[in-house]
């Protein structure tokens, strides 16, 4: 576990800063003689989406499980808010607004959009489930997420297309009032159109003041969608800085080698 | 709040990588006719439901009242529902089971235990009321589903395996009670009248009204307050036919028990062991599918993982559906031995169980877990009971009647599986 040094803060924000929604330090994991991760320092901001770029191995999946409380990371300190914490169990993040994700969705085909949404936190009256007020609250987020390609809530999603099931899971984030959500390569598995879909899904929620991270082997999503790309490279946070400030062939010398000397070429221009 | 237009980047009609998943059906659901045809649309798709086990049992029917025509009198039908009982209960007891992804191979036995329990403790010479005997019966049947499931849960156990010790621990207990071919008669009437006891005409039918009319009320009542709630909900004319199905069937099968069915002298009236059925069917269609529990148990069959991360704590629901099912096979049992009037060694808990499997599967659940009602149970155990029947009917031996029942098992999950090739989730 790690060791909670107060008044040790390090880079603690002046009085006026306002801190970010979590900050790492010196965040570090072994796996046996494996360093997945070496002193990761990251800030995420609120109504940001930051985009963790990496090769495969850099440590990704570490860092995002680290987060999300399925690892336990070996030394470094997290805040939330400005306060330390510690994130031992996932339902201890969800407890904090942690919500992850994950790429294979972890949703249940067998159920519909609504008992989805809710398992695990259903709305219950006195002979049972309040379905009405759980519909009603599906399927308002649903709507203020303008996710409208769904035909009822009441359909299993089963019958849901990638990016369907996608909103699906990012709006279960966002009713269960998560502030930061972690996605795990949310576009992976889909198409052009559902793609697009997703990204403007992930752009209208950090419109809404969520934090949003996201894992990405696609740059051209990574460009599209982010306001700040995060680089690792063997387990070392070798860069992080605003979009603008970047381009594709930075980041990839950035991923690939861990640095890159070039500078940032006119915006729009193809590398 | 939004600074794109969403859904206008994706028209439903530009969907490339959709080509795996069926377009979605649109068809409007505010009238009667809209609702059936988007009844039709699903069921084409591959959700047939119940479908397949009622025209089964239509067909069943028309070919053994075409090769006997003592099949479809009301004497033979109330009878085979009687004999259904059983296998019913059993298969609703599976179903649990089933829904988990599981199996348990245990509740013909439990059943048996659950049957020498009873009988046991009714005894003239113990003295036990009725009522006592069989709570202790159905307590011993739940503790023995704590003891399996807590196997399967807690050490991680395959169910297969612990249900099948099951099946040989709970055989050499029952025998144990019974005796070398010993068995116990039951002499308490209102145990012996819950599988041959009968309601007066009259009390057949208030029952029947009784029962309709709280399908009505609870049914209107749902459906008018998520129609007033904007929600998805059947239209007006939808419930109301459905509150008329109800009182048809209601009625129908109130004609048929009160019929006189007597040979030598006149036998009417309807059996207490249809209400048991009903009875149980009521609980658990409304555990599974109104109760949080029931949620849980389905969210687990679909997918494990997902309940697992959404905080659902799976020890608990999994035990808890695998003494439902030892509960339900418990209630099983009591009949069985009611409809002998006895128990003894010569009960098969092995033939039991796998006719009760046959009867979930039948039905319309699925093995793979987290699709299937108790209602499939019990259609699919009355069809095992119209084969049994029907073919003793028209002579045929107990050899026939096996392979006569495992045809229709194959046929049962051909045509599930045929069905599903057009649904997109294919489980």
């Amino acid at each position: 576990m790690t060791s909670e040094q107060p008044g040790a803060v390090p880079d603690h924000p002046g009085p006026d800063e306002e801190p970010p929604l979590l900050r790492l330090r010196g965040v570090s994991k072994h796996f046996g003689p494996v360093r997945a991760l070496t002193g990761v320092d990251l800030d995420i901001p609120a109504g940001k989406v930051t985009a963790l770029a990496g090769d495969n191995g850099a440590g990704k999946s570490v860092l995002i499980k680290c987060i999300s409380g399925i690892h336990a990371p070996d030394s470094g300190q997290m805040w939330w808010e400005g306060a330390p914490v510690h994130v031992r169990t996932p339902s201890e993040a969800a407890a904090l607004g942690i919500q992850t994700v994950y790429q294979d969705l972890a949703l249940c085909d067998n159920l519909d959009i609504v008992q989805n949404m809710f398992l695990g936190r259903e709305r219950l009256r006195r002979t049972g489930l309040d379905e009405v007020s759980m519909e009603n609250a599906a399927r308002e987020t649903l709507t203020s997420l303008a996710v409208t390609t769904v035909r009822s809530v009441r359909q299993r999603v089963a019958s849901l297309s990638g990016g369907q099931r996608q909103s699906v899971a990012i709006a279960k984030a966002v009713l269960w009032n998560s502030k930061l959500v972690i996605m795990d390569e949310p576009t992976a598995a889909l198409g052009v159109a559902q793609t697009t879909m997703v990204l403007d899904l992930v752009r209208r929620l950090a419109d809404r003041g969520h934090a949003v991270m996201i894992v990405s082997h696609n740059l051209n999503d990574v460009f599209q969608v982010a306001d700040r790309i995060a680089v690792l490279h063997l387990g070392r946070m070798v860069d992080v800085r605003p979009t603008a400030d970047s381009d594709r062939q930075i980041v990839v010398d950035l991923m690939t080698t861990g640095e890159s000397t070039r500078v940032v070429r006119e915006p729009g221009r193809p590398v | 709040m939004s600074r794109i237009e969403g859904p206008a980047s994706t028209p439903p009609t530009e969907r490339p990588d959709e080509v795996d998943v069926p377009p979605e059906p649109r068809v409007p659901v505010d009238t009667v006719g809209g609702y059936l045809r988007a009844s039709v649309v699903r069921i084409r798709g591959g959700e047939t439901g119940v479908l397949p086990v009622v025209g089964g049992l239509v067909l069943v029917s028309v070919l053994f009242q075409s090769l006997n025509s003592h099949f479809l009198t009301s004497g033979n039908l109330v009878n085979l529902l009687v004999q259904a009982a059983v296998f019913s209960l059993l298969a609703m007891g599976e179903v649990f089971a089933l829904l988990l992804g599981e199996i348990d191979l245990s509740i013909g036995f439990v059943a048996g235990l659950s049957a020498v329990v009873m009988s046991e403790l009714a005894r003239p010479t113990v003295g036990w009321p009725w009522w006592a005997a069989i709570g202790a019966a159905l307590v011993v049947s739940a503790l023995i589903g704590l003891v399996q499931g807590t196997l399967i849960t807690r050490i991680g156990l395959p169910s297969f395996v612990v249900t099948l010790a099951g099946l040989l621990f709970w055989q050499g207990v029952m025998l144990w009670i019974l005796g070398s071919g010993g068995s116990i008669l039951i002499q308490d009437n209102t145990i012996n009248d819950l599988a041959s006891g009968v309601l007066t005409k009259a009390a057949g039918w208030v029952v029947m009204l009784v029962v309709v009319a709280a399908f009505a009320v609870l049914t209107w009542r749902r459906d008018a307050h998520r129609r007033d709630s904007g929600l998805v909900a059947p239209p007006p004319g939808l419930t109301v036919a459905k509150i008329g199905g109800g009182l048809l069937g209601g009625v129908a099968l109130v004609l048929l028990t009160n019929a006189d069915r007597g040979i030598l002298v006149p036998v009417y009236g309807m059996p207490w062991v249809v209400l048991l059925v009903f009875a149980v069917l009521a609980v658990w269609t409304y555990v599974l599918g109104r109760r949080r529990f029931g949620l849980y148990v389905y969210a687990i069959g679909g997918n494990a993982e997902a309940a697992r991360r959404a905080g659902i704590h799976l020890p608990r629901v999994r035990t808890l559906a695998f003494m439902c099912a030892s509960l339900t096979a418990g209630v099983g049992g009591v009949v069985y031995a009611s409809r002998l009037r006895s128990i003894s060694t010569a009960l098969d808990g092995g033939t039991l169980v796998l006719y009760s499997v046959a009867a979930a599967v039948i039905g319309g659940t699925s093995l793979f877990g987290g699709r299937g009602k108790a209602l499939h149970g019990v259609l699919g155990g009355i069809v095992i009971a119209a084969i049994d029947n029907g073919m003793g009917l028209l002579g045929f031996s107990a050899a026939a009647k096996y392979v006569v029942t495992a045809l229709v098992l194959l046929i049962a999950v051909t045509i599930d599986a045929i069905a599903r090739r057009n649904r997109p989730d294919r489980t």
